[in-house]
């Protein structure tokens, strides 16, 4: 089974600490949210773990190597991250795009192969995107757009795969494709899979476990029943809420309470 | 299995299908056959014309030493081989070297107005020409000419101090690259200023390099741009692949496991090189590296590995055509061939723009 065990991580920005002893694992097939206010340290957590922050001490292992010390193209063999904000070249096409997940496979000199084209195209059906091969990615929508980049992450046959706020700028119905496709990649493919998240109450619904982070430090982590909680998320976000049970799901159903009520 | 000099592998997957693509070959044998005609135009145009049947048959009978076509004059062969075949052979280098470099710019600076000058090359070269014409050099110990070896180390020199005061820790970013070489732009132009004011010969022969290059010195200019510019473009096409994936950005380049940082050095070392062996020689000539590569977007040619290759072919021809204007339009006035590149290059790029609105970076 890989792991993804993040143990007492400590990164920031230019000697600005943000993220303190931070210790987290994942298991192959599970899909962890990552909750909490802003700034506090979710996205630098995983840019952290994708190498692009560098952490001052801790160490990343998947499968028994130290990730933070191996090289670039190493890491992104086992690790590929979706970002929040989707930047693509506009005069590229959908097929150029997610051949670029192949990058870390390729020497910088050479071009794709069939076994690329085929890895490539194994990954575009996994997210249904096919039909948009030919298509420049500026004609494509949002939740389109997002589909190719998870094919490109899915092209570099990563054993985990972090989503940094999957589901911002996307309608409700683009929301739950994203996290179902998530979800079945982690059960059926087998990833290990962390996604930063803001709405509590569709991490409860998809994540195995959710960790709720505070200034840098995850304060709090386990199943969505046991964390969240009225106490803890109130004092976590400086807001009242009241938890309820999700009428489908059983899964806490979390609904903030308007101040002066 | 990889493939060699980023050659993209033609089997039938329906994403190789994507990649083969038959505009980009349309577009390397038009590319193709306007450089043959520019240069063979380029080699028949001029005070005594030749017609362009004689220049076919006198160049391939002297490349494959054949006896030699009697019924033109012994004249055909000197104006060819020793004038206007170096001057054409030259002018295609520069005409690559600059468009080449102007589309590896525009790539790594993500910035459709980058051009080869961007990051000192030129005030550089102004320097170093201005320098070596101030204190009256005339050869090197190797018996070149020394304005254009002074313009290239001063071109290399400029660019190098830019790279080194732009760099942030271990890393480089692009937009402190631009803001140095800005500064340090400025400054080498205003010390260049300065020398030429202060020497009035000077000045004009100053001007007169920056508009037109330096003229003359028969093949020995091109085979000393000729190494730069095939290594330069060896380097920049093995580099092409990567600088797609630069056009991401360079978070998400580093998340799949690009060594973005050297990818920067490497392609500012290769464009600087090309860019600096073509100014020495060819001038401060504007345009080129700016409309060609567009234009070639426009047509839709935007993966680097076609891009690069496709901008030097469209640069050497475009060149070729523009040098040979300048010597015509007000013979036996020769028009400095930067008037000409942004006469014929300016107006016709903002049609193209107007007419292709969609965003082609």
């Amino acid at each position: 089974m890989a792991t993804l065990t993040i143990a007492h991580l400590f990164a920031g920005y230019n000697s600005r600490a943000v993220l303190h002893d931070v210790s987290l694992t994942l298991n192959a097939g599970e899909v962890v949210a990552l909750v909490g206010p802003n700034g506090a340290g979710k996205s630098t957590l995983i840019r952290a773990v994708s190498g692009v922050v560098a952490a001052s001490r801790g160490e990343v292992m998947l499968d028994g190597v130290n990730v933070l010390q191996a090289s670039p193209v190493e890491r992104a063999k086992t690790i590929a991250v979706v970002p929040q904000m989707i930047h693509l070249p506009e005069a590229f096409t959908v097929g150029e795009i997610v051949l670029m997940g192949r990058t870390p496979h390729l020497p910088f000199w050479a071009g794709e192969s069939k076994h690329d084209c085929e890895v490539a195209w194994s990954a575009m059906k996994r997210t249904q995107i096919e039909s948009l091969v030919e298509r420049r990615v500026s004609d494509l929508s949002g939740g389109e757009q997002q589909r190719v980049v998870i094919a490109r992450a899915l092209a570099q046959e990563p054993k985990a795969l972090l989503f940094d706020e999957p589901t911002a700028h996307l309608d409700l119905k683009y929301q739950i494709d994203v996290l179902e496709l998530a979800r079945s990649l982690a059960k059926e493919g087998g990833l290990a899979i962390l996604m930063t998240m803001h709405d509590l109450n569709q991490a409860a619904v998809y994540a195995d476990r959710v960790a709720l982070m505070q200034n840098g430090e995850i304060v709090a982590q386990g199943s969505a029943r046991e964390v969240f909680t009225a106490e803890q998320l109130s004092s976590v976000y400086d807001v009242r809420v009241a938890v309820s049970e999700h009428p489908a799901h059983g899964t806490p159903l979390i609904a903030p309470i308007a101040n002066g009520q | 299995m990889a493939r060699p000099l980023n050659i993209v592998h033609a089997a039938d997957t329906p994403l190789a299908l994507v990649l083969r693509r038959w505009r980009v070959y349309a577009l390397f044998s038009v590319g193709f056959g306007a450089l043959v005609v520019a240069i063979i135009l380029g080699v028949a145009v001029g005070a005594i014309a030749i017609p362009p049947i004689a220049v076919i048959e006198l160049v391939i009978s002297r490349l494959f030493a054949l006896p030699r076509p009697a019924i033109y004059p012994d004249t055909f062969d000197t104006i060819l081989f020793q004038i206007r075949l170096p001057r054409v052979a030259l002018t295609a280098l520069i005409g690559a070297a600059l468009a080449a470099s102007g589309s590896t710019y525009q790539g790594l600076f993500r910035n459709p107005l980058a051009d080869p000058y961007l990051v000192g090359v030129a005030s550089g070269a102004g320097l170093g020409a201005t320098l070596a014409m101030a204190f009256n050099l005339h050869t090197t110990p190797l018996g070149l000419n020394a304005v254009p070896v002074a313009a290239f180390v001063g071109a290399v020199g400029t660019v190098s101090l830019v790279v080194l005061s732009a760099q942030v820790g271990r890393t480089t970013p692009v937009s402190t690259m631009l803001l140095a070489g800005v500064a340090i732009g400025a400054f080498a132009t205003a010390l260049t200023t300065f020398l030429m004011l202060r020497s009035p010969d000077g000045l004009r022969r100053a001007f007169n390099w920056m508009l037109g290059g330096y003229n003359g010195g028969g093949w020995a200019p091109f085979f000393v741009v000729l190494p730069y510019l095939v290594v330069g473009l060896i380097v920049l096409q093995l580099n092409a692949r990567a600088l797609n994936v630069l056009q991401l950005d360079e978070e998400q380049a580093r998340q799949l496991g690009l060594h973005v940082e050297r990818l920067k050095i490497t392609l500012v070392t290769a464009s600087t090189l090309i860019t600096a062996a073509a100014v020495a020689f060819g001038g401060l000539v504007g345009f080129v590296g700016l409309v060609v590569p567009h234009m070639l977007r426009l047509l839709g040619a935007h993966d680097y590995r076609h891009l690069i290759p496709l901008s030097a072919l469209g640069g050497a021809a475009f060149l070729i055509f523009a040098d040979l204007l300048a010597r015509t339009l007000l013979a036996p006035t020769e028009l400095p061939v930067g008037v000409v590149t942004a006469l014929i290059g300016a107006p016709f790029f903002v049609i193209l723009l107007r007419r292709l609105k969609r965003s082609v970076f």
